[in-house]
């Protein structure tokens, strides 16, 4: 399906930081969030004389993420200086990987209106993380920067994507998935807001048919998933338009503008880097054994296309459902182990894509940090199914539950809620409602059949929403037509 | 003679048997260093009251560790805690660093005197000392001469009487160098067999820690205290550091030793090869076998060193930017203009010059000539070493062209000076061990003899450097003391 005059190609560049216990090449902490400059020794602060060790967790992590992301692992692969002056980086070079990366090609599957799809994947390799500038304002009239390298030595994995991706959505549902699938092999927190998931974004269009890539822009500065889509949206459409006034695009990286929805040039009146990459000397190459993949293999826990595909072919849920409920391992637990004690697969899916993630957002909350287990959620939809409260009632005593961590049933009997499906009782209510609107009940007689309506809502109003709807529906009815 | 003149097991025999102290030792030291710095100026910092109160602590102690109470001082290339650590540059003029180099932890460990920092060209750069941003060091045996370079304050100090040794670096020839022109005995060993951490790097993979001492017994009991597998240097390697004073007197006869052809040819003085030919003579006197041999690659070194050493110094440099540490520029006002200021300001004009080229070699479109190219050269000069190291035990050559030069006299050309390291630089870029020991006199000054081993055989070349010089009374010149 057409939408454009071109077709957009869109690859994406990822950076992973890796949780490790430490950073990549001395023994500081790589935890978030710590005052300015204490997470700091002479060796991530580019001190004269300090030498870089290579932490082995780290790649360990990154062969984890690499057969999650079906690459190949290399046998021999080495480090590699990349040189550039900037006040973050304190060697004024970046220990990366250049032409030997520790993973090479692989690929992802995504689904794209149900279909799946391959993302193809060009290579992953470990480098380590600049620090942090802070200026006051924007960069450009702060008076002074203040340098943290806190940051400085942390862990990345730069996982590269072919230019496989055709549409905003589909990069959205490429960087959705490779989120989970390093969630569930558990190498990051992925936390765009913390920057432990960086996302640029490479975006071509060509004239449909055409087999060679038009001139690519790469597009940075892009915090969230939404800004993903819209950047690349935007960008697209810029391109096309600027194709078809007859201009060149010019090769150039762009900055995401959040505050005005725009991409804009990041070009400055100097030459493009030339990092002159050359083989880090201070770290003998990697040797890496057949036997130490296939350990990390094997301790490899399910991921998340295995769980989407589980999922669909178990219970026959739709890959907008799978998506979901796979974002995270611990989401996932949750569903696995509420169906395990209440086996309807969609009706627990329903809730958790709607009551649960409603409340889990409007608190910014994780699932794990929520006070509803899988057996409460369990719980609560047998006593639906056994008729004891409405459906209607059960998304009240939901949120109660969120609120509180108590279960239904506490809640039930501490509210009285119970629902009243004695026909007797609701046969007296009806009879009372029915006395205190002889009107209605005559326009009914009448032939208005809404009129019914009302009076269900008047019976449902004198027990406070507790009746049974169905039932009432079904006495009232009896009543009606049988006097 | 006076304490300060002794050797290190002199010295250490004195102490074991209470008839030194090691503050007696370390005064003489203090009035040597009196006498003769306002003429040598090997030292950039004295650290006279702490080592004065090292001393008297060891002296109370009354425990005697390999090294007690010997008074040693360090090339201003290692970084040392709470010690002004200039690297010979302006860059680091004030830069006092929190941590101290492996290889000098481990001689305090060992219970050494550390008396002060030692004068360099600036950054390892240069082969004559006159590249120190600060000032120039003289040579013991006549003031009006280099003591050679990079590591001339560390061989002058060791020369002059001022302190029994000394760590210096060699890169491209920075101690050997210097032990040939000062006459004293200086050891580079195979890379990988010293930690480099807490060395301020100039070439990654050709930098390494050495010794300078008066005689060989004491480079190999150095040696032995600083060699070893360093956790925090991924580069210093995993083998065992044997006892190298053990089989320092095995028997020389049968010996098998190279001289390469290459090594004897034009650009070496006459009187210096004489004294070198002179003493593999005497080598075939105590046995041992000479031949000829060929290294054919070795004319590629020079320029190969010059590519590979230059790129990894242009990156090891780069973190000099003023923004951490060392000078800063504070009138500049951006940062871009406070980086190339500062460096501008803070680097010597060989210093860039190096930096220049290194960044030239790497550069988009010349990697793969230059950089990529001297790489491979490096394997060939290795293999050269390999094949006639399947056949020798050891090889020998002068350790550099001439004798010491007189001060300015090269300072205008930067090629003759580079011209200094073409006998050395060739055991660099192959890693092997290699050591200067005095082998004679030619123009009234000391001439080194050169032996290189095969990787990790320190204790074959300090057999060999051990025989020759217990058949030789040249290690037990010292200089006059004044201008020949």
């Amino acid at each position: 399906m057409k939408d454009y005059d071109y077709e957009i190609v869109i690859g994406l560049e990822v950076h992973v930081e890796l949780k490790t216990e430490s950073k990549i090449f001395c023994g500081c902490s790589n935890r978030f969030g710590a005052e300015p400059n204490t997470n700091v020794c002479p060796v991530c602060s580019g001190f004269p004389g300090m030498l870089p060790v290579l932490n082995q967790e780290v790649v360990e992590y990154a062969i984890r993420a690499g057969l999650a992301l079906n690459c190949e692992i290399a046998s021999y692969s080495k480090f590699d200086r990349k040189n550039y002056f900037y006040p973050d980086l304190p060697k004024a070079y970046q220990i990366s990987q250049y032409d030997l990366p520790i993973c090479g090609k692989g690929y992802m599957d995504i689904y794209v209106n149900g279909e799946p799809k391959r993302i193809g994947i060009i290579r992953a390799h470990m480098e380590e993380d600049a620090g942090k500038l802070m200026h006051q304002g924007s960069i450009t009239q702060t008076a002074f920067s203040l340098v943290d390298l806190n940051r400085s030595g942390v862990p990345l994995l730069e996982i590269v994507s072919q230019p496989d991706m055709r549409s905003a959505a589909e990069a959205r549902e490429y960087l959705e998935k490779l989120r989970s699938t390093m969630l569930f092999a558990g190498v990051s927190d992925c936390k765009m807001q913390e920057g432990s998931l960086r996302c640029d974004a490479n975006v071509s269009v060509r004239s449909w048919g055409e087999q060679e890539l038009g001139i690519r822009t790469e597009i940075k500065n892009l915090n969230s998933f939404r800004a993903l889509e819209k950047a690349i949206e935007y960008e697209a459409r810029r391109q096309m338009d600027a194709l078809d006034d007859g201009e060149v695009i010019v090769q150039e990286t762009r900055t995401w503008d959040e505050e005005k929805q725009i991409t804009r040039s990041m070009r400055n009146k100097e030459e493009a880097h030339d990092y002159r990459y050359f083989p880090e000397p201070d770290l003998p190459p990697l040797i890496i054994g057949r036997e130490w993949v296939e350990s990390i293999a094997r301790s490899m826990p399910e991921l998340p296309q295995q769980a989407q595909v589980r999922l669909m072919e178990n219970y026959g849920l739709p890959p907008y459902d799978v998506s979901i409920l796979t974002a995270s391992p611990q989401y996932l637990a949750f569903f696995d182990s509420c169906v395990a004690e209440y086996p309807q697969p969609k009706a627990v899916a329903n809730w958790m894509m709607g009551e649960l993630n409603k409340f889990l957002n409007q608190s910014n909350m994780e699932i794990a940090e929520c006070k509803i287990l899988p057996g409460h959620l369990s719980g609560l939809l047998k006593l639906v199914d056994a008729g004891s409260i409405s459906g209607k009632m059960a998304k009240d005593i939901f949120a109660e539950m969120f609120a509180s961590g108590k279960e239904a049933e506490q809640i039930i009997r501490e509210k009285g809620l119970v629902q009243i499906s004695d026909q007797d009782t609701l046969t007296a209510m009806i009879e009372e409602v029915l006395k205190a609107n002889p009107k209605v009940v005559e326009d009914y007689r009448g032939g208005k059949q809404k009129a019914a309506g009302f009076l269900v809502g008047q019976v449902m109003k004198a027990t406070k929403g507790q009746a049974n709807p169905a039932l009432v529906n079904q006495l009232i009815d009896k009543c009606l037509s049988a006097e | 003679m006076q304490l300060c003149d002794l050797t290190v097991h002199q010295l250490k025999n004195l102490l074991q048997g209470r008839e030194s102290s090691a503050e007696e030792i370390l005064k003489s030291c203090l009035e040597r260093i009196k006498e003769s710095e306002p003429e040598v100026c090997a030292f950039i910092t004295l650290l006279e009251d702490d080592a004065l109160q090292a001393a008297r602590n060891i002296d109370e102690q009354g425990q005697y560790q390999v090294l007690s109470g010997i008074p040693y001082g360090l090339k201003d290339i290692f970084c040392t805690c709470g010690v002004k650590t200039t690297c010979g540059s302006r860059i680091l003029e004030n830069f006092v660093p929190n941590y101290d180099a492996t290889a000098a932890r481990r001689l305090v460990e060992a219970g050494a005197v550390l008396l002060g920092k030692l004068n360099m060209d600036e950054f390892a750069m240069g082969s004559s000392t006159e590249q120190s941003a600060f000032f120039p060091t003289r040579n013991p045996w006549d003031y009006n001469r280099v003591p050679g370079g990079s590591s001339g304050g560390s061989a002058a100090a060791v020369s002059a009487g001022e302190i029994p040794f000394s760590l210096g670096t060699d890169t491209g020839g920075s101690i050997r160098q210097p032990a040939s022109y000062c006459g004293v005995v200086g050891l580079k060993p195979t890379y990988g067999r010293v930690s480099r951490w807490g060395v301020i790097a100039y070439a990654s993979s050709l930098d390494q820690v050495g010794v300078f001492t008066r005689d060989v017994a004491d480079c190999a009991l150095v040696l032995r205290v600083i060699a070893g597998k360093d956790p925090l240097d991924s580069t210093s390697v995993a083998l065992e550091v044997p006892d190298y004073s053990v089989g320092l007197q095995a028997d020389i006869n049968g010996l098998k030793i190279a001289y390469p052809r290459e090594y004897f040819q034009k650009g070496v003085d006459p009187a210096v090869k004489a004294c070198v030919i002179e003493a593999l003579k005497t080598y075939e006197s105590l046995g041992a076998i000479i031949e000829e041999v060929s290294l054919p690659h070795s004319e590629y070194a020079l320029p190969a060193y010059y590519l590979v050493a230059t790129a990894e110094a242009s990156a090891n440099l780069a973190r000099y930017d003023g923004v951490r540490y060392g000078l800063r520029d504070f009138s500049a006002d951006n940062v871009a203009d406070m980086i190339s200021q500062s460096r501008a300001l803070g680097f010597g004009a060989d210093v860039k010059r190096r930096i220049m080229l290194g960044t030239y070699a790497l550069s988009s479109g010349y990697y793969d000539a230059y950089y990529l190219k001297a790489l491979k050269v490096r394997r060939l000069l290795k293999n050269d070493f390999d094949k006639v190291f399947e056949n020798f035990d050891v090889i020998v050559a002068p350790a550099a062209p001439t004798t010491a030069f007189e001060l300015g006299t090269q300072t205008g050309d930067p090629l003759t000076l580079y011209m200094n390291d073409i006998l050395t630089v060739p055991i660099n870029m192959a890693g092997l061990p290699g050591m200067s020991i005095p082998c004679g006199f030619a123009h009234q000054m000391p001439v080194g003899m050169q032996l290189i081993g095969k990787p990790f055989d320190e204790p074959t070349m300090l057999k060999a450097a051990y025989g020759f010089e217990q058949a030789t009374s040249f290690h037990l010149a010292k200089p006059g003391r004044g201008v020949k």
